[in-house]
């Protein structure tokens, strides 16, 4: 009896010493192998009696399993062991940074250009563009600027060598009458015509230059016709965008009067925070009005049934504002240490 | 315009603080840009005349003075000016002044002296910057009197920005007149008194251009002197209102320009000789003007001039011979009624501006030409003194300015501003600004008075309205329309989607001028005839680019400069070319000016980093950033040659048999002119083309093998790898499902002028398993079309 108990403390004991799987095979041999000694002691049965040789039997049996568990569990725990060494071997150093390309950005004014049109056309309005190299008669002519107008020289205005007819757009407002002769032109067997909302971003140009004017700029035109638009939907939608744009309600908009020959009643926007670097300060930010019923029957509506505002934004300057730029010129040197920033 | 509030007040006094008038105005749409007060503050300064000036016995640049301040005994006081003078009256701030700065005045010793005040100069009390002495006071200035009042310091000068379309506002009268009628504070307004004639001294004058020039008015006044000197109070309002005095003649033109708003013009009538004419130039009239320029006449100036040469253009400014000196003893005063349609813009061609070419060119009042001659001859009179002649007026009363009734809709009206007001409460507000108007039940009636120029339709009376009742009483709407959803369109992309994809992979977008230095379109776009510009802002800025990526190259140069040696960027705008045939589709004839999209990389392919091999970036990154953009949809590439890029590393870029675009190394001359370095890799394709995509399409799922076999061809190096590809694509039979290129070889076991290509080749079919012997047929089908096309064998 004692015996077989050794034998099981024996091959544990064996195992145990084991670090190798091949090592643990052998000494598996010595115990449960051909000539291993559980083995032997099934042989040995064959001597005994029938009676003593069942209870002999299930002993060794006993044994016998005893033995092949705990060689399966070294067996797992070598498995283990060999794998956790592995693992640790493969260990990496996680700190070390992600293999890749770095992220580029977005222009801060195509930044904002971009927030505005998403604003807009959450009420309803659609982007359009129009030529940077514009007519005379888009620029100014439609516009109820008529040539020797005095707000002419309130544009200074880039010319092209050798062309009268053709300029540089010194503002976006030309995309008004586009706008208006193409939705007129598409809709002119509906009555009434359907509202039209567009907005038009884009680039502009006047001859000047310090840190507060650029010669190329950038502008924002919106534009709403219908049959009852009023001035009071203007101050609604503006001060609303200024609101929604700069995100926050700690804002005062104010409408003064002011004089553009394509609008009348016109009106400057100016804005004030409450709180922060520019607190209480009156800052302009757009030029707006009802367009004016020339410039309505110049992109083909009847001014007496259609009315409508427009009104147009400097992107340059409301980027200033919202990130804190103070000077224009730095949107157009391309210094990627200053353009990074707004990744 | 710009202004004293003092002098404002002295035509309505509204109980307004200077801040709150500054408001109303703004709010009224005369906005205020600027309001300084006209002395910083001090206090404790006193009129003091000088009685003794001796030099201080310990100090050679140093006086002793004895002022008095007009009160008790007189003080001693040490002062370093060199124009320090008996008589003269001087500002001196007495012990415990407080000048500006917080500067206080104490009894103190200098260089052993008891000295108890200070005499000061303009700079001290912060009036001028003149430091070189004491600020001279005039004799009459009254001793003890505070400085502040005798100079009358307390007072703001207001910067107004007027729009064009408020010429009635380009004066003191005006701007009073409007004041009044936003707060109902009355006009002070001096009753006009006519000069009468102390002699029959007169001036013919003939108007030759009455449609221009309806009304003349001239005067002759002789015997003045034209030394005598301006008073003080009328310096100070001039200069308070950015005038410079000259000399007292001029300074009442001006002072009465001010005052009034009508410009006035003295001719030295001496000079004069015969009827004054005004009328259009002769062929090749020159003239020279007060500012010493001289200008050739063109056909639409209108001028003054008399029997002899040509005097003035008319309403812009003087001519040099016959303009008022102090030698001046008989003057020509001239006021006149100049049309807005004779003067608008005329300055501008001779390049210059004035102040009566502002106020003519948008309107000055018709009949106020006779009050402002009479004003002037009043102050000519009292100043220099003079015996006036009688006033010889020219008119053409057909030709005068003559205001239409206009109608206005109360309904429209309230309609257009989205308000409420009744037509009675329209009306208050119209005749509180000097309208006339008269109520019809329907409309109103009204005429506007001869000095408002931007009163003509019922837009302009809407306006009025909305202005008098004030643009912070217009409610505030939410949107009011009709909901319908916008278009959203799957086989379109945004510029954003486009802008968005490129910062993604990298890149920093920027914003470069659209004009360039002509000599880049030249160098690097072969265009010799580029869109100049009149007038560029630098003469490196002088044409209209035709490409974005000159402006892409100096970006990287900027950078490389300021050590950003990786650089990626791109830029989305327009191009501008010369459009001579086929010009007349495009939206500006003439001129072809398509959106591009154009992308720049330097330096290493990655940023700095541990995990790879550092190599730069090359043509076939970019490439790859290229074809990524445009996927699904596949770019073809063809070797162009173009004077910005390697000529062996440059291709068209194609979508769809359409050219697109460029891209390809950055030619080895421009990277050595600007000092790149490595040589970067571009690209520019239409915009137009980077926006339109593809609506997905579903199809079958194979759920057979795919059989994939390798295909290496050994091929002339000459050959494209294109080519190659295209070859295969032609004859793949329909069970080729892809066909992708894995290695290219040359070297060592190719023979010399042959490369090799391996292409991996998937095949599979929809509806059953590929037997080997069609694997088989197909793959060398494949082969026996490249050797007949491109010259191809197998490689073994």
């Amino acid at each position: 009896m004692d015996n077989l108990d050794q034998l099981v403390i024996d091959a544990r004991a064996t195992f145990a010493e084991v670090t190798a799987a091949a090592a643990l095979e052998q000494a598996k041999a010595r115990f449960l192998g051909k000539n291993g000694l559980v083995t032997e002691q099934l042989k040995a049965l064959g001597g005994l009696a029938p009676e003593q040789k069942r209870e002999r039997g299930a002993e060794v049996n006993r044994v016998k399993a005893a033995i092949e568990t705990a060689l399966a569990e070294r067996r797992e725990a070598l498995r283990e062991a060999e794998l956790s060494a592995q693992l640790k071997a493969e260990a990496l150093d996680v700190t070390l940074p992600g293999r890749g390309a770095a992220p580029g950005g977005l222009h801060p004014v195509s930044r904002t250009l971009e927030r505005i049109e998403r604003l807009f056309q959450s009420i309803g309005f659609v982007s359009v563009d129009g030529p940077e190299i514009e007519t005379d008669w888009h620029n100014f002519t439609a516009l109820n600027i008529p040539a020797d107008h005095p707000a002419r020289s309130m544009h200074d205005t880039f010319f092209l060598k050798g062309r009268e007819d053709v300029l540089l757009r010194t503002h976006t407002s030309p995309v008004q009458i586009r706008a208006m002769l193409a939705h007129v032109e598409q809709h002119r067997h509906c009555n009434p015509m359907p509202d039209l909302r567009v907005i038009a971003p884009g680039r502009v140009y006047r001859v000047d230059s310090d840190a507060t004017h650029s010669p190329m700029f950038h502008q924002v035109e919106g534009l709403w016709i219908g049959e009852r638009v009023s001035f009071a939907d203007l101050k609604g939608v503006v001060a609303d965008f200024l609101c929604k744009f700069f995100e926050t309600d700690d804002l005062q908009v104010r409408f003064r009067p002011s004089f553009f020959p394509f609008t009348e009643p016109s009106a400057e926007v100016d804005v004030a925070f409450m709180g922060g670097a520019l607190d209480g300060r009156w800052l302009e930010v757009a030029g707006c009005g009802m367009v004016h019923p020339n410039v309505l029957r110049y992109g083909g509506i009847d001014p007496e049934r259609y009315t409508g505002f427009a009104f147009g934004f400097g992107p340059d300057r409301l980027t200033m504002l919202r990130y804190g730029v103070n000077d224009l010129r730095l949107f157009f040197e391309g210094d990627l240490r200053f353009l990074s920033q707004f990744r | 315009m710009q202004f004293s509030e003092n002098w404002l007040r002295t035509f309505v006094d509204p109980s307004l603080d200077s801040d709150a008038l500054g408001h109303l105005l703004t709010m009224a749409g005369l906005e205020v840009e600027e309001a300084h007060p006209v002395a910083p503050p001090f206090s404790g300064v006193v009129v003091a005349h000088i009685v003794e000036a001796e030099k201080h016995p310990n100090a050679d640049k140093l006086k002793l003075c004895k002022v008095d301040v007009g009160a008790g005994e007189p003080l001693q006081i040490v002062c370093g000016a060199p124009n320090a003078a008996v008589g003269m009256k001087v500002p001196c701030a007495k012990v415990g002044a407080v000048l500006p700065g917080d500067f206080v005045i104490k009894a103190a010793k200098l260089r052993g002296i008891d000295s108890s005040g200070m005499l000061c100069s303009g700079r001290e009390l912060g009036l001028s910057e003149d430091h070189s002495g004491l600020l001279a006071l005039g004799d009459d200035a009254p001793v003890g009197m505070d400085i502040r009042e005798w100079l009358a310091l307390d007072d703001t000068c207001f910067v107004i920005k007027l729009t064009p379309n408020r010429a009635d506002c380009l004066s003191l009268t005006g701007v009073a007149r409007e004041v009044a009628a936003l707060t109902g504070t009355p006009l002070i307004s001096a009753p006009l008194s006519l000069v009468p004639p102390a002699s029959d001294n007169r001036r013919d004058i003939v108007l030759d251009a009455p449609e221009k020039c309806p009304r003349y008015c001239g005067r002759v006044i002789s015997r003045v002197n034209a030394k005598a000197q301006t008073p003080g109070w009328m310096k100070d309002r001039l200069k308070r209102s950015g005038l410079r005095p000259i000399h007292a003649l001029v300074d009442i033109t001006n002072y009465v320009m001010l005052e009034l708003g009508q410009p006035l013009h003295a001719f030295d009538n001496a000079r004069l000789s015969g009827a004054i004419h005004v009328r259009l130039p002769n062929p090749g009239e020159e003239l020279q003007l007060l500012n010493e320029q001289v200008v050739k006449l063109t056909p639409d100036t209108l001028l003054i001039a008399d029997e002899a040469r040509v005097l003035a253009l008319a309403g812009i400014m003087g001519g040099e011979e016959t303009g008022v000196t102090e030698e001046t003893a008989e003057v020509f005063l001239e006021s006149a009624f100049f049309t807005p349609d004779a003067v608008a813009g005329r300055a501008r061609t001779y390049g210059f501006t004035s102040d009566a070419s502002h106020r003519f060119e948008r309107g000055v009042d018709f009949q106020l030409q006779r009050p402002a001659i009479e004003r002037a001859t009043q102050l000519i009179l009292d100043i220099c003194g003079g015996m006036p002649g009688p006033v010889e007026e020219a008119r053409s009363d057909e030709h005068l300015p003559c205001r239409e009734e206009v109608a206005l809709r109360p309904a429209r009206a309230c309609q257009v501003l989205g308000i409420d007001l009744t037509a009675e409460a329209m009306r208050g507000l119209l005749e509180r600004e000097h309208l006339t108007v008269r109520d019809l039940a329907v409309e109103l009636r009204v005429t506007p008075p001869a000095f408002r120029f931007d009163i003509e339709t019922e837009e302009d009376l809407i306006e009025e309205i909305a202005r008098l009742h004030g643009y912070d009483n217009i409610p505030s709407l939410a949107p009011r329309g009709n909901l319908a959803m916008l278009a959203s369109t799957e086989s379109a992309r945004t510029e954003w989607d486009v802008r968005h994809f490129l910062a993604g992979r990298g890149f920093q977008e920027v914003v470069n001028y659209s004009f360039v230095d002509s000599a880049w379109e030249r160098d690097f776009c072969a265009n010799n005839t580029p869109i100049r510009l009149a007038n560029p802002i630098a003469s490196q800025m002088d044409v209209m680019r035709s490409s974005l990526i000159p402006s892409l190259v100096s970006n990287l140069a900027t950078n490389r400069k300021r050590q950003q040696n990786r650089v990626r960027v791109f830029e989305l705008g327009r191009c501008f070319t010369q459009r001579t045939v086929d010009g007349a589709g495009e939206e500006v004839p003439g001129f072809h000016q398509p959106r591009r999209l154009a992308a720049l990389a330097a330096g290493t392919a990655l940023p700095e980093q541990w995990g790879e091999p550092a190599r730069t970036v090359d043509f076939f990154d970019l490439k790859g950033d290229l074809e990524a953009l445009f996927a699904p949809r596949t770019l073809t590439f063809a070797p162009v040659s173009v004077p910005a890029l390697h000529p062996g590393r440059a291709a068209s870029v194609f979508l769809d048999g359409r050219d697109i675009g460029v891209t390809g190394e950055i030619h080895p001359v421009w990277v050595q002119r600007f000092e790149l370095g490595t040589a970067p890799v571009v690209f520019e394709v239409d915009l137009d083309a980077t926006l339109s995509a593809l609506c997905p399409e579903s199809g079958e799922i194979s759920r057979l093998p795919t059989v994939l076999r390798d295909l290496a061809l050994v091929v002339p190096a000459s050959i494209s790898a294109g080519q190659v590809l295209d070859a295969l694509r032609e004859a793949a039979p329909a069970t080729v499902q892809e066909i992708v290129l894995f290695d290219v070889y040359q070297g060592k076991g190719i023979e010399s002028g042959c490369k090799s290509l391996a292409f991996r080749i998937s095949m599979q079919d929809t509806q059953r398993t590929l037997e080997d012997s069609e694997v088989d047929e197909a793959v060398s089908g494949l082969l026996r079309h490249v050797e007949r096309t491109v010259g191809g064998r197998l490689r073994v």
